[in-house]
């Protein structure tokens, strides 16, 4: 299978030269096409400036980054806006809806920026809402629904565009549990169904047992990697608990 | 170390004070150059009775300056509270760090001062340079000599700003000092995480209070255009303005709503670009300024309507006052004056020499040739005596239609006898004038009236009877209505009734009311008019005045010039004080427009974040920004253009002018010039503010 990312030995630095903070020191790996890939860290490890970085927010200090077989450390400016609409879905911990958007408009919005024809468009988000069991909420606004649906809708936004990757910051942070595997599961199917390529940032365990394959971060180094393989997604879970009290991390990162 | 911190503000959010900088310097300058106006240059040029309605011109401004405080104080304090609320924050950040309220107070109180002085400084500096110009156009009005240029500045308007703005500073400073005391910490850190609720209105209601609205508003305008003949008293008048106000507030209600829903119906605009977000915006925007947009629109109505018809009323009172003065004198004098009278206020009676009574037997070229006043200085003299016959009044005249008339004007006096002049009499005057002259049969009379209420009843009265009994003898209307014309000159249409008799009509010496002379100078320029004007108007050093004067002789009289000038300054008071208001309204309503679009910054920084993260260009963010900022500015502007179109007609017909289009060009050019460029500033201003706060870091 073809590699969709390519993170080539990226480094981030953030200071003046008196004083230098690492964010990240050397990091390589790459995500096949329909992975669905977990990363992991304790908090400053260093795993948001990462999706920062192949998100086109925040720039490398060295390194490359490939999407698609292209290099977008190297992009600039309309290019690289252009980049960001067309190849990358993004889903916040936060939602990020726009409040004065019904959830089909949010959805819709993704599209319209693209310039996507409107019954293309009118299309696409029905056919999405149904996947995602969201076309009963289509024409509510965000504070009318609930946390889970929200960041649903919030998917369905990411994905509609056919990104080459979607990229997820703590999907389940402000859900509680019940929300939470149920988005999970949302994202399974998005993967395994829509061959949707996910890379997904997370400190919870649970949240990355749904993943493939895990990274994990530890000083903006790659500390460990897991792969789920033929394991149950307990099994596969323990594995996580166990690489984390490795890492140490996980008392020391209860919010 | 406070003085440190305010200035660091004022630095940092510079931008953020850009709107309230703006509105200070921009109210300053307007105040001082309009109290200003009498020491202009322009001022010391005109003549006497020039100078005089300046005088009163000025008298009015300083009254409406005190409302125009008020209002500007309003916007102070408004604009004011925006950046105070702004800024709760920082405010909430200072206090955990142990200041007291006091020390904020005193921050605050520091950068009001600072910007006060500055804004002071700063909109005196433009009043100064753009009185100037106003100077300019007080000389064209006036038609004052301008050759000269000499730079003015006006102290006592300086002093007057100063103190005026003064006080508005005090309000703003004890209105901040109430707003602190009252916050509470919590309240101050979590200030910019308040979320609005999205008021939802249903469409189909939408849609349904729109047309009402706009049906009211079509027919509110009716009233003032089409029905206008309709209108009967000032009364009435209210019925199309509440109509007005809540038309326009239902519009507004339901505007966003209806846009909404139309362009939703076409998916191929409506989910194109960034279209939706837009619009939503806007919808969000409207629904939650409802009553200032409302007031705004209205605020930009009068403003252009006032500019606008103030220009063309002083074309219209121009052509107006060439019709009502046909000759270039008018003379008058009681006559037959009795031997004694008492007057009716303080009950004292009056005794009149044998000097006065004899003058007042004879007509007033008389008095003119006794009295050292050379009659070669006159031409075409024509005079006539006014009768009043004490049986004839005005009671009479409306006949069985004076009940109705007396309970609906109960101020008339209706005792007063009527004026009556010989049809033969008038007749000479008519020619003089120019005017239609008449033939009268022995049982006829004619009622000349230009006094457009007075024309109406007495129409009204006639409709039914004209038949009047005189001397045992019945004389009836010859015509059925009144007809058009005057006999004394003055600057609008007042004659309120003047009859005229046929010859035969039996009138006799001691029931002459006045004598009254009209004639032209015997002069070519107008140069040499002006100086025989003032033999007849100014009354130092006058052999004709001082003679009168001596024998208590009272002799009246209006002249061509002297009532050109008073129409003039009375049309450049009305052009002044509608430039004055129309701008204060004008800059009140931009600056609460854009403040209103800065309030919401917050909320919309968040939203143009999303928009960002979702893989929006700056191009594309910029764009929607500056189309919701836009139609923001441009939908109460665009209302208040067509109510100004009705507006405007109306005030025109009140005047009863038929001002031409190329009469009302220049004032409607003028109008949208000065609209143009405040809107425009404050719509620039709020533009580079909004997409500086949205383009913030986190």
């Amino acid at each position: 299978m073809s590699n969709v990312l390519e993170v080539k030995n990226i480094e981030k630095y953030y200071g003046n030269k008196s004083n230098l903070t690492k964010a990240i020191a050397g990091i390589s790996f790459n995500v096949e096409k329909g992975e669905f890939v977990g990363i992991m860290g304790a908090s400053g490890s260093g795993k948001t400036t990462l999706l920062n970085c192949i998100s086109t927010i925040d720039r490398v200090t060295s390194g490359k980054i490939i999407i698609n077989n292209q290099d977008i450390t190297k992009l600039k400016g309309n290019k690289l806006n252009k980049f960001r609409r067309e190849e990358l879905g993004f889903i916040f911990q936060d939602f990020n809806l726009l409040d004065t958007l019904t959830a089909y408009e949010n959805i819709a919005l993704a599209l319209t920026i693209q310039k996507v024809n409107s019954h293309e468009i009118d299309k696409k988000v029905k056919e999405i809402a149904e996947k995602l069991e969201i076309s009963e909420i289509l024409n509510k606004y965000p504070y009318q629904i609930s946390g889970g649906q929200k960041q649903r809708v919030a998917s369905a936004r990411a994905i509609i565009t056919n990104p080459k990757i979607v990229l997820a910051d703590e999907p389940t942070g402000a859900l509680d549990s019940k929300s939470a595997r149920q988005l999970l599961e949302t994202f399974e199917n998005l993967n395994k169904k829509l061959g949707a390529t996910i890379l997904m940032v997370t400190h919870d365990a649970f949240t990355a047992s749904y993943a493939d394959r895990i990274i994990f971060i530890k000083d903006g180094k790659v500390f460990n990697e897991l792969v789920k393989g033929e394991d149950t997604r307990k099994q596969f879970f323990e594995k996580i608990i166990e690489v984390q009290t490795l890492l140490g991390g996980d008392l020391n990162d209860v919010i | 170390m406070l003085f440190k911190l305010s200035i660091k503000n004022m630095k940092k959010s510079f931008k953020d004070y850009a709107i309230y900088f703006l509105t200070l310097v921009l109210g300053v300058a307007i105040f001082y150059m309009f109290n200003s106006l009498d020491s202009q240059q322009a001022m010391l040029e005109v003549s006497q009775s020039t100078r005089d309605m300046i005088r009163l011109m000025i008298d009015l401004l300083g009254m409406i300056s005190v409302f125009i405080a008020i209002i500007l104080g309003f916007l102070i304090v408004y604009a004011n509270n925006f950046l105070v609320n702004r800024r709760k924050r920082e405010f909430g950040i200072y206090m955990t760090l142990g200041m007291g309220r006091r020390q904020i107070s005193a921050i605050i109180l520091l950068e009001t001062i600072l910007v006060g002085i500055l804004s002071l400084v700063v909109g005196i500096f433009v009043g100064v340079f753009a009185s100037q110009f106003m100077s300019i156009l007080v000389a064209k009005l006036f038609e004052a000599d301008m050759t000269e240029f000499t730079f003015v500045f006006s102290k006592d308007a300086c002093i007057k700003t100063c103190i005026y703005f003064a006080v508005m500073y005090m309000a703003v400073i004890i209105f901040n000092t109430l707003t602190i005391s009252r916050y509470k910490l919590i309240n101050l850190l979590t200030a910019i995480r308040k979320n609005e609720k999205v008021k939802i209105k249903n469409p189909v209601i939408s849609i349904l209070i729109f047309l009402i609205s706009a049906g009211i508003l079509g027919y509110a305008y009716w009233i003032v255009t089409g029905g206008v003949y309709e209108l009967g008293t000032a009364d009435e008048l209210l019925k199309p303005i509440l109509m007005g106000i809540v038309g326009t507030i239902g519009v507004f209600w339901s505007l966003s709503g209806f846009i909404l829903r139309i362009i939703q119906s076409s998916k191929k605009v409506y989910l194109k670009g960034t279209n939706m977000f837009v619009l939503r915006q806007l919808n969000n925007k409207i629904n939650t300024n409802i009553v200032s947009m409302s007031i705004i629109c209205l605020m930009l109505f009068m403003t252009i309507s006032v500019l606008s018809s103030s220009l063309s009323i002083k074309s219209a009172l121009d052509s107006q006052l060439k019709e009502l003065t046909p000759v270039d004198v008018n003379l008058y004098k009681t006559a037959y004056l009795p031997e004694s009278y008492v007057n009716s206020y303080n009950g004292k009676t009056v005794y009149y020499t044998e000097v006065q009574r004899e003058d007042s037997r004879k007509p007033v070229s008389y008095t003119l040739k006794t009295n050292g006043y050379d009659m070669n200085s006159l031409k075409d003299i024509v005079e006539i005596p006014i009768y009043a016959i004490p049986e004839w009044t005005l009671k009479h005249s409306f006949g069985d239609y004076y009940e109705t008339v007396k309970s609906q004007f109960s101020m008339i006096t209706y005792d007063t006898p009527e004026s009556i002049i010989k049809i033969s009499d008038y007749n000479k005057i008519a020619s003089l004038y120019g005017e239609e002259q008449y033939t009268l049969k022995d049982d006829e009379y004619i009622v000349l009236c230009d006094f457009e209420q007075m024309t109406s009843l007495r129409n009204e009265a006639m409709k039914g009877n004209s038949n009047i009994e005189i001397n045992g003898k019945t004389y009836h209307s010859k015509y059925a209505e009144c007809q058009n014309g005057f006999v004394f000159m003055s600057s609008s249409n007042m004659n309120a009734g003047i009859i005229l008799v046929p010859d035969s009509f039996e009138l006799k010496d001691e029931w002459t009311e006045q004598y009254f002379l009209a004639a032209n100078y015997n002069v070519e320029t107008d140069e040499e008019k002006e100086e025989l004007d003032k033999v007849l108007s100014e009354e130092n050093d006058n052999i004709l005045f001082d003679n009168l004067e001596n024998k208590g002789i009272e002799l009246l009289g209006t002249t061509k010039i002297s009532l050109t000038e008073a129409s003039k300054g009375l049309a450049t008071i009305i052009i002044f004080i509608s430039i004055y208001l129309g701008i204060i309204f004008l800059i009140a309503s931009s600056a609460i427009l854009a403040l209103k679009q800065l309030t919401e910054s917050s909320d919309n920084k968040q939203r143009y974040t999303i928009l960002r993260k979702i893989g929006c260009d700056e191009k594309m963010i910029n764009q929607a920004l500056f189309r919701q900022i836009f139609i923001f500015f441009m939908l109460p502007l665009i209302l208040a253009i067509i109510h100004s179109i009705f507006g405007i007609k109306f005030i025109l017909s009140m005047l009863a002018v038929l001002a031409s289009p190329d009469e009302l060009l220049p004032s409607v050019i003028a109008t949208a010039v000065i609209i143009g460029a405040i809107y425009g500033v404050y719509f620039l201003a709020t533009y580079l503010g909004s997409k500086n706060i949205i383009k913030e870091e986190e």
